[in-house]
């Protein structure tokens, strides 16, 4: 790992002021994807200001509708709220499949959607429930914050604080995780919320999570498994690898999608 | 460089490493406790498990500067005292769950942790769960079966 220079930020408006003043700053949250890229020296910031500590930041809370997780919470912490479990269980459990024990309790679901990995949880979580994420500075919607692969619409040294999720009237997740790696090969989430049907793709597009036209469509019609059948999924948008093809990854989204909705 | 002090085994430790240091390397380097042991490097093997604040986490996955002012807990500081073994480790002797030994630190930690918050949950660590929760642990050599069987034992000799 290059040399950097670690900062403890006790606020909000000290880790950002403290990030505005550095030549090449990263926030650190958990670290559970910077770190491994750090030492991988894939990444070299100047700085790590240290947003983990934040207490402001570590807070679940439900009112009405909204289901508010602070940036700072650990997938640890998500998966063991017993406010997420009953108000969006799907989510209770997308957070509980993250990696591994010990990566869920450091890792963060502010680290998580900043970073926006194609194959990460919480992007497909955020964007299939149609959360809003919260920064330091607006409020951006699920729709418009994941632009594509490793990218989002946050500004230079804008800051997650918290993301809002509404309640669903159903919702399911389901992933077939790489078995080394626990990331998502493909993950569905599947809702019906108060704006319609919503299905959120995860590990499979070429260009980071996505929403999936058709499926809606059809789940819309018809919300079961079975209704996913037959929904196809254009292999040119999908990623290839050493884990699997563009054509077996376009198959997986239908059959995780049927699950996903077996699972709400 | 930083001052960077914590609670390690119960006594109070402070030393001055670059910002860049991980927690594995000033456990290892700085403290010479080299039970923690560094596998992969890449957050798969889990042989770098340690306590932090009451948590089983990856030390190589973690700045030591992050853990400024916590309680750690290594597989030097399971025992009761030097001349005892932990539950767990008694439990891993008896049921043969260890061959070679390197990914046995990272094992015990992952399995008091995983015993731990299943009591506090009030969840039963059963062979299943205790499989699942140990997909963060890789032994190269004993295809964990009795691993698995070694939990189950030290998880009922800790109760």
């Amino acid at each position: 790992m290059y040399d950097t220079t670690y900062y403890r930020a006790s606020s909000v408006s000290d880790a950002t002021s403290k990030l505005a003043g550095t030549e090449d700053g990263k926030f650190l949250g958990g670290g559970q994807t910077l770190i491994p890229t750090m030492k991988q020296r894939l990444a070299a910031p100047s700085d790590l200001v240290d947003v983990s500590g934040i207490d402001a930041l570590k807070n679940i809370s439900v009112e009405g509708d909204t289901v508010t997780i602070g940036a700072a919470c650990t997938h640890a912490q998500v998966a063991g709220s017993s406010e997420v479990a009953e108000a969006i269980p799907a989510l209770a459990s997308l957070a509980n499949g993250i990696g591994d024990p010990a990566v869920r309790a450091r890792g963060t679901i502010g680290g998580s959607i900043a970073n926006n990995d194609p194959a990460a949880d919480y992007p497909a979580g955020c964007l299939g429930l149609g959360a809003t994420i919260v920064t330091d500075a607006r409020e951006i919607p699920a729709d418009e914050f994941f632009v594509g692969m490793f990218e989002t619409a946050l500004d230079e040294g804008e800051m997650v604080t918290a993301v809002k999720f509404p309640k669903a009237t159903k919702a399911g997740y389901a992933k077939f995780p790489n078995p080394a790696s626990r990331y998502a090969m493909v993950g569905v989430l599947a809702a019906q919320t108060a704006n319609g049907v919503r299905v959120a793709v995860t590990g499979a597009g070429n260009d980071g999570v996505f929403r999936h036209a058709a499926l809606e469509e059809a789940l819309g019609a018809n919300w079961s498994a079975d209704a996913t059948q037959g929904v196809s999924t254009d292999e040119g948008d999908m990623l290839a690898d050493i884990h699997g093809s563009a054509e077996y990854r376009a198959h997986l989204v239908g059959v995780m999608a049927g699950r996903a909705v077996d699972n709400s | 460089m930083t001052k960077v002090s914590m609670t390690v085994n119960g006594k109070a430790r402070s030393v001055e490493v670059p910002d860049n240091t991980l927690l594995v390397d000033y456990i290892r380097e700085n403290l010479r406790l080299t039970g923690t042991h560094v596998g992969c490097d890449t957050s798969q093997c889990g042989a770098c498990v340690v306590h932090v604040d009451g948590q089983a986490v990856k030390s190589c996955t973690m700045l030591a500067a992050a853990a400024e002012g916590a309680e750690v807990t290594t597989i030097e500081g399971v025992a009761a005292s030097k001349d005892d073994l932990h539950p767990m480790q008694v439990a891993f002797k008896e049921n043969h769950g260890l061959q070679c030994g390197f990914c046995t630190p990272g094992m015990i930690m992952a399995a008091t942790d995983m015993v731990s918050r299943y009591k506090a949950a009030g969840k039963t660590l059963d062979e299943p769960a205790i499989r699942e929760e140990l997909e963060g642990n890789i032994c190269r050599c004993t295809g964990y079966h009795n691993i698995v069987k070694a939990i189950a034992d030290g998880a009922s000799k800790m109760a």
